[in-house]
């Protein structure tokens, strides 16, 4: 028996990309959502949780009408020569930021509102400038979210099927990812197959959960 | 006049913030007042980490706030020292030390980083982890990260606070050094009457978000229309010099105009200033100078002022021969016994007397 490796490859692809766009996106929005006073900003936290809640085909569908020829951003991306992006790795890429989203935003979030406002305070009256502060103080402090996120965020990507599905299709070495090469071999009765990508799936997973927690112990213990 | 003039105007709900003083560019002064009477609302608008709707902050004719500007806090030269340490936890000793005294241009480090790790104490504690200290030493780690930015004026919020009784007499001796070592004015907030005539040269006394008085820390402390007068352990500094020590009996005697007091035994050059603290329930009141007592320290004073406390007892206010002042608290039936009345010449018995500096 022979086991394919490109979906592998480019499982591990899609969630690193996406995690690094999260960590990029995330980290701003958590920010502003763990710091900002106004009304609006329950409503940004609800939009951002949603894919919590939201069937992963529904997220899908909709990406897909928006992405697609005739949906708002595809018009874009036409007009400026690109092309569509369903059924590419960009355009999985974009649907996997969404779906994880919440996964890496709120532990974020969490650790950002649990420093509370002394400690940039602090630094304020030692002449650190916002921006300073901000790299220099908040991020580090706030490690064990960022280190929470990331992993939830590069599991949560890895174990995505719905939504790549509706946009990403089967496409190998494009958009065939493990959770759809599975599928793939179930139905064409590979079980074999099957059987050890879905095995190693689990003990992937259980890993990436179990030196989590360690992680996080060992950081708490550090007092930081 | 070179000097640090605040006033403010803010409401935060049912509070209402409305003070204005002035403070001398040099020594320290307290904000004083029970919790809840702005003191740390005024201390975090002066360092411009709260924005009053209205506010004049003023340091050495520099401005850095009024109706046009609002200077950042971190482009304001100051130090602040907060209610807790909250010191950089991903950070070392020396790591915390470094992180203002990094972002000040040299030409503007008027302190040497060396020099206050001495006078702090740092030199030990230098590499270590942050929650590896005890909360005194986090303080002084506080103050010195303060110390380093070579702040133009000094904040500190009830620094002491936190600490238990021996980790406050420990700092105490830091902060009074401070005060000598380096020129730099601070306001210093604090609800503690005994901290305040330790540390502070003047006060500002808040209520409820306004200014009840301002003026010198020792005269404000035994005013009689003042809170802090009537309070249990009201007392009254003196300041004097070391004018002998008393071997045999293991005395100090400080002197003053018109008088001597004795303390504990302690190694003090002769000449050298000293103050003491007299609490007002150890002094009691003659008319003559008895010498068939147990009690040594007998000060010729005059009555200034005297006010009821309660049904029980009152408080008088005492000057002595060269004007300093000195509180008494004695029973009702005593005062109206020795028949006290304003400007009545008497002598005042001191139990007990305490050097704090």
């Amino acid at each position: 028996m022979e086991i394919d490796w490109q979906p592998v490859w480019l499982t591990l692809k899609l969630a690193a990309t996406t995690t690094l766009v999260l960590l990029l996106v995330g980290t701003p929005l958590a920010w502003w959502l763990a710091r900002s006073h106004t009304r609006w900003k329950e409503v940004v936290g609800s939009l951002v949780a949603l894919p919590l809640v939201l069937p992963p085909t529904v997220l899908g569908f909709y990406l897909l009408l928006m992405l697609g020829p005739n949906g708002p951003i595809g018009e874009l991306t036409q007009s400026l020569g690109l092309g569509t992006l369903p059924f590419t790795f960009p355009g999985l890429v974009i649907g996997s930021v969404i779906y994880s989203l919440p996964f890496v935003v709120q532990p974020i979030r969490n650790a950002f509102e649990a420093m509370g406002e002394r400690p940039m305070e602090v630094a304020a009256t030692l002449r650190a400038s916002p921006l300073t502060r901000f790299f220099g103080v908040a991020i580090p402090l706030a490690r064990p979210g960022f280190v929470t996120g990331s992993v939830l965020g590069f599991a949560h990507t890895i174990g995505e099927f719905g939504v790549v599905l509706m946009i990403g299709g089967s496409i190998p070495g494009e958009t065939k990812v493990l959770s759809v090469a599975i599928y793939d071999h179930v139905e064409s009765l590979e079980w074999e197959q099957a059987h050890w990508l879905a095995g190693g799936m689990l003990l992937f997973s259980f890993i990436v959960v179990f030196s989590m927690f360690l992680l996080e112990k060992r950081l708490r213990r550090s007092g930081t | 006049m070179s000097c640090i003039e605040v006033s403010l105007k803010s409401r935060l709900g049912e509070f209402e913030l409305d003070v204005a003083f002035e403070a001398p560019a040099r020594g320290v002064t307290a904000l004083f007042g029970r919790s809840g009477s702005g003191k740390t609302s005024v201390l975090r608008a002066v360092a411009g980490l709260a924005r009053p709707q209205q506010g004049k902050v003023t340091v050495n004719g520099t401005v850095w706030q009024d109706q046009k500007r609002f200077l950042p806090a971190h482009q304001r030269p100051l130090g602040y020292v907060f209610q807790e340490a909250s010191l950089f936890p991903h950070l070392s000793v020396r790591g915390n030390l470094e992180y203002g005294w990094r972002r000040v241009p040299k030409a503007d480090r008027l302190i040497k980083f060396d020099s206050v790790v001495e006078l702090m104490g740092m030199g030990p504690l230098m590499q270590r982890a942050t929650h590896r200290l005890s909360g005194g030493e986090r303080q002084r780690v506080a103050i010195a990260r303060a110390l380093l930015t070579s702040p133009r004026l000094l904040l500190m919020d009830e620094p002491l606070s936190g600490l238990d009784h021996s980790a406050k007499r420990a700092i105490l001796p830091y902060l009074e050094s401070l005060h000598d070592e380096f020129a730099i004015p601070s306001l210093y907030v604090s609800h503690d009457p005994n901290e305040v005539a330790h540390l502070a040269d003047r006060m500002v006394i808040l209520e409820q978000g306004e200014v009840l008085a301002t003026g010198p820390a020792g005269d404000l402390l035994t005013r009689l229309d003042l809170p802090m007068a009537i309070f249990d352990d009201a007392a009254a500094t003196l300041v004097g010099t070391v004018s002998a020590h008393d071997h045999s009996f293991h005395l100090t005697w400080i002197s003053m105009h018109g008088g001597r007091v004795a303390v504990a035994r302690e190694d003090l050059p002769v000449g050298r200033h000293a103050r003491v603290r007299i609490q007002a329930r150890d002094v009691s009141l003659s008319l003559k100078a008895h010498s068939d007592t147990s009690i040594i320290n007998i000060l010729p004073a005059k009555v200034v002022d005297t006010q009821e406390i309660n049904p029980t007892q009152m408080i008088v206010r005492l000057e002595l021969l060269d004007g300093q002042t000195l509180l008494s608290r004695i029973t009702r039936r005593s005062g109206i016994g020795l028949g006290l009345h304003e400007g009545m010449h008497l002598y005042a018995q001191v139990k007990s007397v305490a050097l704090i500096g």
